[in-house]
């Protein structure tokens, strides 16, 4: 029999996915696209705040989806109807998505002519974090309903974000949600991150979160 | 079923290092993995033993778990603490301006095999 060796490697087991999703990002600068990964519970409001989006960029900005959601071929639907290039990520039942199904997601979409392609990613605040897709962005939903004290029971998901989305802020009052403790528990974890209360549905706040998309698309091309 | 993930990318790491140190099989392996990772050990475990006995290197191999604590640094006042007790926010100072030190560590250490 072979001697047994022992092999000293200390290597991090997402190192690899770390350079695919650095070079897949550096490739998107260049290519002008700005790839924003949106990450929440299922049920948070995701495809709704994208049908949302599309309907008010629609004609400065060319966008497209990548949803990953688990079972949302619904969704590919849905936004596609708002105008949108669309296409149906498969991660063959996992919980997140890594840069190499990213990757072959986007080659499917075609960037060409892409301003922004959003990232609908698997319903859970827990995994996603860990992954690092070679989004250029992170933007996280949390809705009134889930309660304000989320951010001390998932801290990853609220330290990763660049953006926090408050959804479903017309219901707030029924949940006895406090937008308040929300800003405190999450300035814990992230003290830099933008808070963004809205409603999708009735369009409140909607226009900050325009706002921040197009300053970010116009950067990322600068 | 993150752990299962983090199984995935372990295994695609492990058949490099065994390409690399001409090794057919591998019996051990240590992993360091951090406190605030978010992961779960047990999960981990079972993840580990449905995936790795699916390949020819890694039937049957040991996975060892090194638990390293979390721990994070304050920028204002230069000491440390634990994180996940005191989250973001320096005890000391109160102040946020903090890094993680350790503790979000998933790292392969050792690999036995021939
Ligand atoms: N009241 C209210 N309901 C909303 C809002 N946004 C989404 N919803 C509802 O929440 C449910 C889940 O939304 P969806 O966008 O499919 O969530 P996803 O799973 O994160 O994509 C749907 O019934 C939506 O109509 C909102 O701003 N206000
Ligand atoms: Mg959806
Ligand atoms: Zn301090």
């Amino acid at each position: 029999m072979d001697r047994i060796k022992i092999i000293d490697v200390h290597e991090d087991v997402l190192a690899n996915n770390d350079r695919a999703a650095e070079a897949l990002r550096a490739r998107l600068h260049d290519a002008g696209t700005l790839l924003i990964n949106l990450m929440s519970s299922p049920g948070s409001g995701k495809t709704t705040l994208l049908n949302a989006t599309l309907d008010a960029v629609a004609d400065r900005l060319s966008i497209g989806i990548m949803e990953a959601d688990v079972d949302s071929d619904v969704d590919a639907y849905s936004v596609q109807r708002h105008g949108a290039r669309a296409v149906q990520l498969h991660t063959g039942g996992m919980c997140h998505l890594d840069a190499a199904m990213c990757e072959q997601g986007l080659r499917e979409l075609g960037t060409q002519g892409l301003d922004a392609v959003f990232i609908e990613n698997v319903g859970n605040l827990i995994c996603p974090a860990e992954f690092d897709t070679g989004a250029a962005r992170k933007v996280m939903i949390l809705s009134t309903p889930e309660g304000h004290d989320k951010p001390l029971k998932y801290p990853l998901m609220f330290e990763v974000s660049d953006v926090v989305i408050v959804s479903k802020m017309d219901v707030a009052e029924y949940f006895d949600f406090s937008l308040e403790e929300l800003e405190r528990n999450v300035r814990m974890r992230n003290p830099q991150v933008r808070i963004m209360p809205l409603s999708a549905k009735t369009g409140e706040g909607m226009q900050q979160w325009i706002d921040w998309l197009l300053g970010e698309v116009a950067a990322w091309k600068a | 079923m993150h752990e299962l993930g983090i199984v995935f990318h372990m295994i695609e790491t492990l058949e490099t290092v065994a390409a690399q140190n001409d090794l057919t099989v591998i019996g051990r392996v240590t992993l360091e993995l951090g406190e605030v990772t978010g992961i779960l050990p047990d999960y981990l475990l079972d993840c580990w033993r449905w995936a790795a006995d699916r390949t020819e290197l890694l039937k049957g191999a040991e996975l060892e778990l090194h638990q390293i604590p979390a721990v994070t640094v304050c920028n204002a006042c230069g000491r440390t603490y634990a994180t996940v007790e005191h989250g973001k926010i320096c005890p000391h100072c109160q102040s946020p301006e903090t890094v993680l030190l350790r503790g979000n560590e998933i790292e392969i250490a050792t690999v036995e095999g021939y």
